[in-house]
């Protein structure tokens, strides 16, 4: 049966796009993968890659046109299908831009697409909640708690005087079975909260734009790159020093964090061992010429990598502004696309979190992925085995097996331990 | 397909009854009641009614001594409560009437007579006919419950029955159980002259309350003398000579108190026994008949109601649980059940003590997150032109929704402007509507608008 192509968030923060070129034609077969069209935002161009699979039957959208992330620009089925329901709905969302941003639907692969179409139908057809267009019954605290959860009151059947909705059916949106009233979340409605009414069925929770694309890309390096891991343990103490002077030394100026120390001194060490600063390309390997560092982001939604560029030529402290503004930015969902893509070498730190050790999926198009633990202090045996408390912290690197053989990936781990727990060499390059 | 002689029979006449019955009718339904006393139930002629028409005595007996501060000699020496005995009989009486009135012009059969369950579709009247309905309601009340030791004689041991039908006053009684028909009591024969000792086995008089606004009350009941035993338990009496000496166990060991009569209102019991439930197999839990969502019972076609089905023993509950049943019968779709937080307690003593909903402690208890307001009368210029100042409204909101949680007011007429607050629950207002709605000056309902800006923080006149 056919189904509709929808326009995706590309990146974060895009709510519409133009499709600037079509690169497959109407009664092309496609597969999914394969680049569908271009898009630009206000930002930037970016390829669509095709999540859909089956034969091209229609495209709603012609290159030039625009539209709402969520909205439908092309049909996918097999051939011979009528796609003339198709045009009616673009037509309607095309006419009520602001409802067509509704949440993409995103059911799985098995989910019959009758129900992805009703989805489409939906976000074209029903007015905007709070648009004014037309008056919503609903008592003063349903509509309070419907702001507080984020729920649409237009989408809920009131059971109330005169089909008023009242607070017991918020709490059944969440509990009638699929076909009655649908659950109105808004779109980007963050989970609902903990202490709401009791969920007494699962909840489909329709996806957003980045997580689709997480999923896909940490499925896709997960499932590609043949991934193995290294872990050893490293005496943090001199390295906690070394930040403690540093500093001290620029007082109020600024304050190094652990994070951005450990991006510089990475850098020092994939300079040593350039191949782990290199990423699998089907037919050949490319050694990046910099060292274009990732950190791992938690989102309240999802999570990002903003990058710190060439961070080989940079001293700590400006590798420090730039990731302080980066994170700033990344946890309000303000980053541009090209300043978390193209990472070659990305670092992930969960020791705020108390996590001792783990492992991490590495985030293409990089090699290798070093997971951060936490620092504590644990007794160890030294030189002639006299107990001694030190700063212990374990640093766990996953490697693309197709590019890092063990013995790099170990070699690198052992001259990042190195530098770690005598920070001295590489403090001294790092133009201070 | 069996044929019936009604679609509802209903056994009881009480508030529950008569207005399932009522409601049925309304629906299309042919119903007939069968009551074995006075149609009414205990609210009309042995509970609610009555009692109020004594309380609105004791008021204006409680008022001739305001008239005294106006310089008028007002005489109280030939006061006789024969008399108010006789006002409040009348009261019942016209009520009742009232019921069988409405029934008639609903064309309900009223049947005289005690009922038994024959069958699910079968009454028997005693030494009359056997009705039979497509749908039986069991809505059959309760009675005074005794206590072993207290058993009732109506003389010396009275129950609320025997009470409300003394048309003399002790000098002295000793009332047992501070629940709301106790206070009443006290309340009335403390404003006719009678030495009132109170005796409650809890720590609090109305233990269901919220305890700030019950403080309210028994601070007024000390006052005008009254005197309270909470926290104590009545071990028995012995009679010696015309009097009882009624022994108490509290925290600081036993007393004894001299009395003329005892009065023992320590709750209800359902009627649920000798009406016929075994010969349909319907069993009871501690008395109470089990029930859905609509009254239906265990046995199809068979609904119960009021003070049979442990729900509140209340007649406006029972009202409303046979309106939901008669709906049901009739295959309309109720809304289901009682929403307990919304159902409204009223104390008929002055002052007057009205609340729904969490109280303070159960909030705390069930872990919720709130806010509470309690304003005093006296901000409410009203109160202070009237001499009521004596009172407070109290609001419970759930700190994040701003839900109404629970209201308590205490003071005068404090029974009739909880109403306000419980209609801004149902509607799901929130305590800014209140708080925002221009309300007429001076009254007392000022003291809710200013308890709910008090609420959100804002309050104006304290």
């Amino acid at each position: 049966m056919a189904e509709p192509v929808l326009m995706l968030a590309l990146s974060p923060t895009m709510e519409e796009g133009t499709i600037t070129r079509w690169h497959k034609k109407e009664g092309e077969a496609i597969a999914q993968g394969d680049l569908l069209c271009e898009v630009e935002t206000d930002k930037a161009a970016m390829e669509y890659e095709s999540v859909n699979q089956g034969t091209l039957l229609a495209i709603l959208v012609p290159a030039g046109g625009r539209a709402a992330v969520g909205a439908p620009i092309a049909v996918v089925g097999k051939p011979g299908e009528d796609v003339g329901a198709f045009w009616a709905r673009a037509q309607e969302s095309a006419a009520a831009p602001a409802a067509s941003a509704a949440p993409a639907p995103t059911g799985p692969k098995g989910a019959t697409p009758a129900v992805r179409a009703d989805a489409v139908s939906r976000a074209g057809a029903v007015s905007p909640p709070s648009s004014g267009l037309r008056r919503i019954k609903a008592s003063p605290l349903a509509r309070r708690l419907a702001r507080e959860r984020r729920l649409d009151l237009g989408r809920i059947a009131g059971s109330g005087p005169g089909g008023r909705v009242v607070k017991h059916d918020l709490a059944a949106t969440r509990t009638l079975p699929s076909g009655g009233v649908k659950p109105g979340l808004l779109p980007g409605a963050a989970a609902p909260k903990g202490e709401a009414a009791p969920l007494l069925q699962d909840q489909r929770i329709p996806l957003s734009g980045k997580r689709k694309v997480i999923a896909q890309r940490l499925a896709e390096s997960k499932f590609s790159a043949p991934h193995y891991y290294l872990k050893i343990d490293v005496d943090a103490g001199r390295f906690l020093e070394a930040r403690e002077r540093l500093n001290a030394r620029l007082g109020e100026e600024a304050r190094i964090s652990v994070n951005a120390l450990l991006l510089k001194i990475a850098a020092e060490a994939l300079k040593r061992h350039p191949i782990v600063n290199s990423g699998w390309r089907g037919d050949h390997i490319l050694a990046y010429a910099r060292a274009d560092i990732g950190l791992a982001v938690a989102q309240e939604d999802g999570l990002i990598t903003p990058v710190v560029r060439d961070c080989g030529a940079k001293g700590v402290l400006a590798i420090e502004r730039e990731l302080g503004e980066l994170i700033a930015r990344a946890r309000v969902n303000r980053l541009k696309p090209e300043e978390y893509t193209g990472a070659t070498f990305t670092i992930t730190n969960l020791g705020s979190y108390g996590i001792l050790s783990f492992t991490a999926i590495i985030n293409p198009p990089g090699s290798a992925i070093l997971a951060v633990g936490r620092i504590r202090r644990v007794p160890v045996a030294e030189e002639g085995d006299r107990l001694a408390v030190r700063p212990q912290m374990i640093l766990t690197l996953s490697c693309d097996h197709r590019v890092v053989d063990g013995a790099v990936g170990a070699a690198f781990l052992k001259d990042l331990k190195a530098l770690i727990e005598d920070p001295i060499d590489a403090l001294y390059t790092l133009n201070l | 397909m069996a044929s019936f002689d009604y679609d509802l029979v209903v056994l009881g006449a009480g508030p529950g009854g008569y207005v399932a019955a009522i409601r049925a009718a309304q629906l299309g339904l042919k119903a007939a009641v069968v009551e074995k006393d006075r149609p009414g139930g205990v609210c009309l002629n042995i509970g609610c009614i009555p009692s109020k028409a004594l309380i609105h005595d004791a008021e204006l007996v409680r008022s001739a001594a305001e008239l005294g501060e106006l310089g008028a000699k007002v005489d109280l020496s030939s006061l006789d409560y024969a008399k108010a005995y006789a006002r409040s009989r009348k009261a019942a009486d016209t009520l009742s009437k009232g019921v069988v009135y409405l029934l008639k012009k609903n064309k309900i059969e009223l049947v005289a007579g005690e009922g038994t369950i024959r069958s699910p579709h079968e009454i028997a009247v005693k030494g009359g006919r056997t009705l039979t309905g497509k749908n039986l309601l069991i809505a059959t009340g309760s009675r005074p419950r005794a206590i072993p030791g207290f058993e009732f004689d109506e003389k010396t041991i009275l129950s609320s029955n025997g009470a409300l039908m003394l048309q003399k006053l002790p000098r002295r009684v000793g009332i047992l159980g501070g629940g709301a028909i106790g206070v009443e009591f006290a309340h009335v024969m403390n404003a006719f002259g009678v030495e009132v000792h109170l005796v409650e086995m809890l720590e609090q008089l109305l233990p269901l309350e919220d305890a700030e606004a019950v403080e309210v009350l028994a601070r007024s009941f000390k006052k005008r003398g009254i005197a309270l035993y909470t926290g104590t338990k009545a071990s028995g009496y012995t009679r010696s000579g015309s009097a009882l000496k009624l022994a108490l166990e509290g925290k600081e060991g036993g007393k004894e108190l001299e009395v003329d009569q005892i009065l023992v209102v320590v709750g209800r019991a359902p009627n649920t026994e000798g009406i016929g439930l075994e010969s349909i197999g319907l069993k009871t839990e501690r008395g109470f008949i089990p029930v859905g969502d609509y009254g239906q019972t265990a046995v199809a076609g068979v609904y119960a109601i009021g003070d049979v089905v442990a729900t509140p023993m209340l007649a406006h509950v029972a009202s409303k649980e046979g309106e939901i049943a008669a709906e049901h019968m009739a295959g309309r779709k109720p809304h289901p059940r009682l929403d307990l937080n919304a159902v409204p307690g009223a104390v008929y003593c002055e002052p007057q003590l009205a609340s729904f909903g969490y109280t303070e402690k159960k909030a705390r208890e069930a872990g919720l997150s709130f806010d509470k307001a309690s304003l005093p009368y006296r901000a409410a210029g009203k109160s202070v032109a009237v001499g009521k100042t004596e009172g407070l409204v109290k609001i419970l909101v759930d700190k994040e929704t701003r839900e109404i949680l629970g209201a308590h007011v205490v003071g005068a007429e404090a029974t009739e402007l909880v109403h306000e607050l419980l209609l801004a629950k149902s509607a799901e207002l929130l305590p800014e509507d209140v708080a925002t709605m221009i309300h007429a000056h001076p009254t007392l309902s000022e003291a809710v608008m200013e308890a709910a800006r008090l609420v959100e923080g804002w309050a104006i006149a304290i």
